[in-house]
């Protein structure tokens, strides 16, 4: 390993450092890249499957590359169940969703992080004490609530807490806003500005990069909720597309058909993949910032 | 944060100088106001959907109720019926074995793969994306594909066990594989816990692996004695965040198995499920929740109790140099 002239009679592939580094990262990159085999499998054997001709679906082995391609698949099955009213009702709830996580969470972290005010910090320990609490819990009274207000099969159960901030996202934009550098905000409360006035035209354009991170974990979770659909919207053409989903597998006209379920599985995850992929730089720049306060 | 703090309060001091005269007098007031109306909707929020609803669910546990008439109290006897319930004690078990199996493998096979992948190799980036893809699926979606992997005839699991000469169990058909088939999904995203990994692996000072290498240590004894001390905390968030997931899955089994067959499968959140929007019987499905967040508690607080032993914080650290 030393740079000392000794060595420089024997320096093999084996014996030096760097052979020894190279050799490390070869078997890194092995065992990642089976393990990105293993992880893209399911992938593949969807996409396969939504692709394949359905005489050829229950075939020993399993064929692995469609022959030929039958893309016809998506439209047929897209088609076979209202898919848009699905997609629909999913985006009306995401929007709003998202609207008020985003609005309410950076308006009480602002006050959590930069106003004083007694009991304020009781206030933030509690909040983060719901964060261990099992959602379990809390379910049925909710659900009691609800039905008194006549909520239920109505997309307010699941829009409407929304408004009411999340407890681990005001954790991170309080984070967040506790970094911000207090120069500007004093400097606008002198030209005069209520801490409204510098919240909403100050610290929110300040804080898009957090409240992207927010954003993309909000619509990933939103999107994806199973349970609040399942036990809220009892309607069919109220559904969203994740409680649509789960129904598919027992309908006469899709369950059976692998090559449809597949296909529309396929669809399904799509928007949530496609958040991801072009969002990346957000989930990491979210963890890096919120990490920065430690 | 004081330091922070106090020249801002000068300055609106100054400012308010010439308002009226009341308003001087309560800047801090005025503050104060100000902070209660920021936090006011997370405020609302714990009042209308944690403390509230907690408090009706422990009253609700102690009656029997169905949405139809009114709640009538009947004491402790949900809690007796509990005990005496032999699908509840079936259902402790699965979930007891799910979160036993399941947690453990989940934790270790994430922190590999982030040790894996914290190493400055290029085109770690594309790596790091494919682990964490599964998890931004929705688990009716995963659980839709790996129904279908699992098939016992024509799913691809099989069809890859008989390659390498194993008949494969009726996975979701029997007692005996269900469970390992709701397990091994789990393991499928695990993305969410292999970034948490990364950002505490990130955070270990280079330098710490470097005198170490100088003094000797392989690549082993580095990761015994600097990697797992360093990153003790988040074993810990990890440990306490995968107890409380584990005990709430739901969507995977119900799409999955439903809980069968023959409740072999029946996690602690079916079984909740049943009772309260199956069979409405709302009160003894409170009983149910409650028991579940005393184990979790019970569980969290075991964990917190033991973390003196194994977590090691930045500032003990610190003091002790």
């Amino acid at each position: 390993m030393s740079e000392s002239p000794r060595v420089i009679s024997a320096p093999t592939f084996w014996s030096t450092r760097r052979g020894q580094n190279l050799r490390a990262n070869a078997l890194t990159v092995i065992i990642l890249t089976l393990g990105a085999v293993v992880i893209m499998v399911p992938f593949y054997w969807m996409l396969s499957t939504a692709l394949k001709q359905p005489s050829d679906i229950y075939l020993l082995p399993p064929q692995w590359i469609p022959a030929p391609p039958r893309p016809s698949n998506f439209t047929e099955a897209l088609t076979l169940v209202p898919f848009h009213r699905y997609a629909w009702n999913t985006a009306v709830v995401v929007a709003l969703v998202l609207m008020g996580t985003l609005l309410s969470c950076s308006f009480s972290a602002y006050g959590f992080a930069r106003l004083r005010a007694p009991g304020r910090d009781l206030i933030f320990l509690a909040l983060l004490a719901t964060l261990m609490l099992p959602a379990t819990v809390t379910l049925v009274p909710t659900y009691i609530a609800f039905n008194k207000l006549g909520w239920i099969n109505s997309f307010r159960p699941l829009i409407v807490p929304a408004f009411f901030g999340s407890p681990f996202f005001i954790f991170l934009l309080r984070q967040f806003y506790m970094t911000l550098p207090s120069e500007l905000e004093e400097s606008a409360r002198i030209d005069g500005a209520s801490s409204y006035r510098i919240w909403w035209s100050l610290i929110l354009p300040l804080s898009k990069p957090v409240l992207a991170t927010v954003a993309v974990f909000t619509f990933v979770a939103t999107y994806n909720d199973f349970f609040g659909p399942l036990i809220y919207l009892t309607d069919d053409s109220k559904w969203t597309i994740a409680v649509a989903l789960s129904y598919f597998q027992g309908s006469p006209r899709v369950g059976p058909q692998m090559h449809l379920l597949m296909a529309v599985t396929a669809v399904a995850t799509l928007p949530s993949l496609l958040v991801f992929l072009l969002a990346q730089r957000y989930f990491v720049r979210g963890i890096v910032m919120s990490g920065i306060k430690g | 944060m004081s330091a922070l703090k106090e020249p801002r309060v000068t300055v609106t001091h100054a400012r308010a100088a010439p308002d009226r005269p009341w308003w001087r007098l309560s800047v801090s007031a005025r503050e104060a106001i100000d902070c209660y109306v920021f936090m006011a909707p997370a405020i609302l929020g714990l009042l209308l959907f944690w403390l509230g609803p907690m408090l009706a669910s422990v009253l609700l546990s102690f009656t029997s109720y169905d949405m139809l008439g009114s709640p009538q109290w009947t004491g402790l006897e949900n809690y007796r019926q509990l005990m005496g319930d032999e699908l509840f004690w079936k259902s402790l078990r699965v979930s007891g074995i799910y979160s036993l199996v399941s947690v453990p493998l989940v934790l270790a096979v994430s922190l590999l793969l982030a040790v894996l992948l914290n190493q400055k190799i290029r085109g770690m980036y594309f790596f790091r994306s494919i682990y964490y893809l599964p998890t931004v699926m929705s688990g009716v979606a995963v659980a839709m594909l790996w129904r279908w992997m699992f098939n016992s005839e024509y799913g691809v699991i099989n069809a890859f066990l008989s390659k390498i000469g194993i008949q494969g169990p009726q996975w979701l058909q029997t007692e005996q594989w269900a469970l390992p088939a709701l397990i091994v999904t789990s393991l499928w995203t695990i993305g969410g816990s292999i970034l948490i990994w990364l950002a505490g692996l990130q955070g270990i000072p280079e330098e710490l692996y470097e005198s170490a290498e100088i003094d000797g240590a392989g690549r082993w004894r580095r990761f015994r004695h600097i990697t797992i001390p360093m990153i003790s905390h988040v074993t810990f968030f990890n440990l306490v965040l995968g107890i409380i997931g584990a005990l709430q899955v739901f969507a995977e089994a119900f799409v999955l198995t439903g809980g069968g067959p023959n409740n072999s499968t029946l996690l602690l959140s079916l079984y909740l499920y049943r009772n309260a929007f199956q069979y409405l019987k709302m009160g003894y499905a409170s009983a149910i929740a409650w028991v579940m967040f005393l184990i979790v508690l019970l569980l969290t607080l075991l964990v917190f109790r033991s973390a003196p032993f194994w977590v090691h914080y930045e500032q003990e650290r610190r003091q002790t140099r």
